[in-house]
């Protein structure tokens, strides 16, 4: 049985993102009331807001967390043209007594001439490197050099996409075989560009990121992109929220010769495409061991996607609301399946051994 | 095939103020919250929540909890199990672990049956039994596959291991049995006659005739019937595997009794009691009047192996499914379909393995059980190994997905290492992915993730961790404990600005925070200049507070000679020198105190710090004097001592 717990987040207007710290034990949430929020889990599991600041003077499109060896170090993003950082800093005594930590601002980000859409951290091996993506179709990569000064960034590339971007995502493999690379998707409408995702990966020569691929299948705008988690595989999964869900698989083709310079030549498949969405698709996230993609959709439901060891995926999961105004209790609430009220749940699958029914030793992952 | 379909789950509260569904992945649940994609548009009116998702970590846990660490027991031996040991040898071991599985499950459903009769709740009771049909059909499932595919019974102990299989998953007739027996008068029991039939049906022919002794007594007229339907079934031949019978001669004889039966009915005997009419009918295989017993034999796998008891006991392996498939037709019916567990047993009898595992797969949506039974077959080489895209076989595939999501739980996610230990292809990486997520609560449990770490080389998680709490450390201003997490984590450039933490903290306070640390560091001291440093400095102290004042000085004159002090802090260093230069012995040597004369020049000699105010730099001035003048006096000491002649 699933259940859902509900925390009143207590934010003035629309949350935009919600984003989990590495371990799953401090969530920070931002939205259209310019401000972010930081809730930690505590001991009984309960989840606590600690924090709660302005930090924009528009919407807050993203919230991101760095790498907890860097510290506790937030990014964010905002259609007030700028990104900026954040660090906790640890706070006077009666503080940690209310249970409140503060969190200053270490830098702000304003290159960009449009709204940012997007903030990522590049993986830790790569070092403290922020990434943000802009309407005015530029992915800026900054790096602290400094990990212990967080008010320094300097802007090391400039990638221009000449399309209105709107999601970026690192590719997490820290292999020496694959260099870093990131992925670009864009919302434009243009139909001169029809390719909507771009993939740039870092050149060890020319210091310089380069485009390696442009996935031309891709002709609607895009609104979500995300690498999977690579686990030992020889090539690359991305997902693509755009009209449907789709998976391509990357496999990085060998070199002519030893000494070609220029970015990895791929041949580009299509793992899997969803359409049950029937609508536009505007988040994907693979889960932690890449065995999950979660999806949502214009039609309200967020869909979990599970492929099969003969690499046939299929839908595992649908979760969508009820329509009913906010649950105020905050307890938390069995979901019932649709028509089928909870009660009558539990009756159904009971009895012989000959009704199955999803076993409660599956552990939600 | 099989396809289930799956009905969205509603979350109360969310999708009326807006429509679209924001989430994201948290360790073992997903937060979900309304919210608008298409960035223009209404503002929102309500107060926003978030929910969190995840699966019920419910009232049979506790139990099921026992369940996976048990069985987490039998996997390790199982994979310790030598692959050089003759395959005969090890067939009789993999039957004993798939029993020992099985008996594990058996607990773990007793305790939840207990639970479901004693809670005063309905709700929870039917929690505790959707739990129970659940194993209930795993066991099935499990000991049918132990039956035809691990033991691999041969024609003759199949049938005895399927009656043995059903009488197993069928135990309401020893209760009914009971329940006749002590009665009053067994005989005119409502049950009675169901009972007996139900025995037969099983081939329990003992107990069979022992319920039906208590009729024979009470009609003396109908006696010699009685006795008739007893001799039947006490000559009944049942076959003896370690016997000498063969299993023609078995067959012979059984076919002997079997028309011995069929005379009786030609010649009908059985006429006056339809009772033992219709007992006389099912032990020729009569398949009208074993349909007939529907009710009693409630499965059309009960069905099946009476079906073969009666007709075909020497039923070989191979032509089992044909007698499988017909039997389900028959008992279902046209109007019925299959559920999802007949199919299972269906594809068990056909011996199609991968169907087995893969409709478990997808029916039961539980990873225990498909990675236990799946990883107990490969064992003993059942599987052939299906090539998947990255070159993982089924096994590992399984495995992996269970211990993935064992490492969600708080406290299983132990157990979940071992899983990954014996998977050779993905298991390491999968590993090392999942294991940087546990969280550190305490300085104990991140000792724990990096003793699993450290036991299996994973370097990098090793030094991400340690870096994760030394950083936590430094913050909270706990230096020592930073310090040791850095060398830990053998991070060089953080080991270095800890080490002028230190030094900090010692200008500011005069003396040396987690003294015992510092005086221990050992090797470790060498990861970066300024740690060693630092460690030699504390060591200094320490030597000037034993008074071992001449080894103090070659120490500190070697920081500065050796280039291990930072030039920064020469002058504090040469003060540092004063006390020793001030003793009434002379402790400094000749040469000793023209090196630190020279020291000291080449600190003055160097680019004057332009920030200094002019009150610092009279203190400095003054320092120097005083520095000069004491060297001069020591040299001075120290050459008369030199030049003197002891006599």
């Amino acid at each position: 049985m699933f259940v859902a717990k509900s925390i009143a987040a207590d934010h003035k207007d629309l949350i935009h993102d919600v984003s989990y710290d590495f371990h799953g034990r401090r969530m920070a949430t931002c939205s259209s009331d310019q401000s972010v929020k930081v809730w930690d889990k505590g001991d009984d599991g309960e989840w606590h807001c600690t924090a709660s600041w302005k930090t924009h003077s528009g919407s807050v499109w993203r919230v991101t967390w760095a790498h907890p060896e860097f510290g506790q170090v937030l990014a964010s993003c905002s259609f007030d043209r700028t990104a900026a950082v954040w660090e906790e800093i640890v706070g006077e005594s009666n503080d940690k007594q209310r249970g409140q930590s503060h969190w200053i601002k270490r830098t702000t980000l304003v290159d960009s001439r449009t709204s940012v859409t997007d903030v990522k951290f590049a993986p830790k091996h790569m070092g403290l490197m922020l990434t943000t993506c802009s309407a005015d179709g530029v992915v800026r990569i900054y790096e602290a050099p400094d990990v212990m000064n967080l008010s320094q960034w300097s802007l090391q590339h400039e990638i221009s996409c000449k399309l209105s971007c709107s999601c970026i995502s690192w590719n997490p493999s820290s292999s020496r075989a694959h260099p870093p690379m990131i992925a670009v998707g864009s919302d434009d409408s243009n139909i001169t560009y029809s390719g909507k995702v771009q993939i740039y990966e870092y050149n060890e020569n020319t210091r310089k990121y380069a485009k390696a691929e442009t996935l031309m299948t891709v002709t609607d705008p895009v609104h979500d992109i995300t690498f999977a988690p690579n686990l030992g595989r020889s090539f690359h999964v991305l997902a693509i929220a755009t009209k449907d869900v789709r998976i391509f698989k990357l496999i990085p083709m060998r070199r002519e010769s030893a000494n070609s310079s220029g970015p990895t030549k791929f041949e580009v498949q299509v793992m899997a495409q969803f359409d049950s969405h029937n609508s536009q698709v505007w988040r994907v996230s693979w889960n932690i061991t890449s065995t999950l993609l979660a999806s949502s959709g214009d039609d309200g439901c967020v869909r979990l996607w599970k492929a099969n060891y003969m690499d046939n995926w299929k839908c595992t999961g649908i979760l969508r609301g009820d329509g009913s105004p906010v649950n105020g209790s905050g307890h938390a609430a069995a979901l019932s399946a649709v028509g089928v009220p909870v009660a009558a749940q539990m009756v159904v699958g009971a009895a012989s051994a000959g009704r199955l029914k999803h076993s409660m030793l599956q552990y939600f992952y | 095939k099989q396809e289930v379909t799956v009905s969205p789950r509603l979350i109360p509260g969310a999708g009326f103020y807006q429509k679209h569904l924001g989430f994201e992945w948290g360790p073992g649940d997903l937060i979900v919250y309304e919210t608008n994609y298409k960035l223009q548009g209404p503002r929102s009116a309500g107060s926003p929540s978030v929910h969190i998702v995840r699966r019920d970590e419910d009232i049979c846990s506790p139990i099921l909890r026992k369940l996976f660490s048990e069985s987490h027991l039998i996997f390790v031996g199982l994979q310790k199990i030598k692959e050089d040991v003759p395959s005969k040898n090890k067939k009789s071991q993999f039957v004993s672990i798939s029993k020992n599985y099985r008996s594990v499950i058996r607990a773990c459903m007793e305790e939840l049956q207990q639970n479901a009769v004693s809670t005063q709740s309905g709700s929870l009771a039917s929690q505790y039994g959707d739990q129970v049909s659940i194993l209930l059909a795993i066991e099935l499932i499990w000991n049918l596959c132990e039956v035809l595919f691990i033991d691999a019974a041969p024609a003759g102990s199949l049938l005895l291991q399927l009656l043995d299989w059903v009488r197993l998953h069928k135990s309401d007739v020893d209760a009914k049995a009971r329940e006749v027996l002590q009665s009053d008068s067994p005989a005119q029991h409502q049950s009675y006659w169901d009972v007996v039939i139900s025995l037969v049906l099983q081939g329990r022919t003992d107990e069979a005739r022992q319920v039906l002794s208590k009729q024979a007594s009470l009609r003396a007229e109908s006696s010699s019937v009685f006795k008739r339907m007893d001799g039947l079934l006490q000559t009944m031949p049942i076959f003896n595997p370690t016997g000498t019978q063969t299993l023609t001669e078995f067959e012979v004889k059984w076919r002997h009794w079997h028309e011995e039966c069929d005379r009786c009915l030609q010649d009908n005997t059985f006429a006056s009691n339809r009772h033992l009419e219709t007992i006389c009918k099912i032990l020729v295989g009569d398949e009208d009047t074993l349909l007939e017993q529907k009710e009693l034999l409630s499965t059309w796998y009960h069905f099946l192996v009476t079906r073969l008891l009666f007709t075909h006991p020497t039923i070989k392996p191979p032509d089992l499914h044909y007698y499988a498939q017909s039997s389900m037709n028959m008992f279902l019916g046209p109007r019925a379909s299959p559920e999802p567990l007949d199919i299972i047993l269906l594809s068990a009898f056909e011996f199609d393995l991968h169907q087995v595992i893969k409709d478990c797969s997808i029916a039961l949506n539980n990873w225990w059980f498909v990675a236990h039974l799946t990883d107990l077959l490969d064992h003993c080489k059942l599987l052939q190994s299906h090539n998947l895209h990255f070159g993982s076989n089924l096994r590992e595939f399984l495995v992996l997905e269970y211990a993935s999501g064992l490492f969600t739980h708080h406290s299983l996610w132990q157990l979940a290492v071992d899983y990954f230990d014996h998977c050779p292809e993905f298991g390491r990486v999968y590993l090392e992915l999942q294991i940087e997520r546990v969280p550190l609560d305490t300085e104990r449990k991140a000792i724990k993730v990096l003793r699993i770490c450290e036991d299996r080389q994973m370097s990098e998680q090793v030094r991400s961790i340690c870096k994760i709490m030394a950083k936590r450390a430094l913050r909270n201003n706990r230096l020592g404990s930073a310090l040791s997490w850095t060398i830990r984590a053998k991070d060089a450039a953080f080991a270095t600005l800890i080490s002028e933490r230190f030094l900090q903290d010692y200008s500011n306070k005069g003396s040396f925070t987690d003294l015992d640390l510092l005086d221990n560091l050992g090797p470790a001291m060498l990861l970066s200049d300024s740690l060693t440093f630092l460690g030699k400095y504390r060591e200094f102290h320490r030597l000037y507070g034993e008074k071992r004042f001449s080894e103090a000085a070659r120490l500190l004159l070697s920081l500065m000679t050796a280039k291990i002090a930072p030039r920064s802090l020469w002058m504090t260093l040469l003060t540092d020198a004063l006390p020793l230069l001030e003793q009434k012995e002379v402790i400094f040597s000749v040469d000793q105190t023209y090196e630190l004369m020279s020291c000291l020049e080449e600190l003055n000699s160097g680019t004057k710090h332009s920030n200094l105010t002019d009150q610092d730099e009279d203190i400095e001035s003054t320092k120097t004097e005083l520095l000069r003048l004491a060297l001069a006096r020591n040299l001075t000491m120290a050459i008369v001592k030199e030049g003197t002649i002891e006599t």
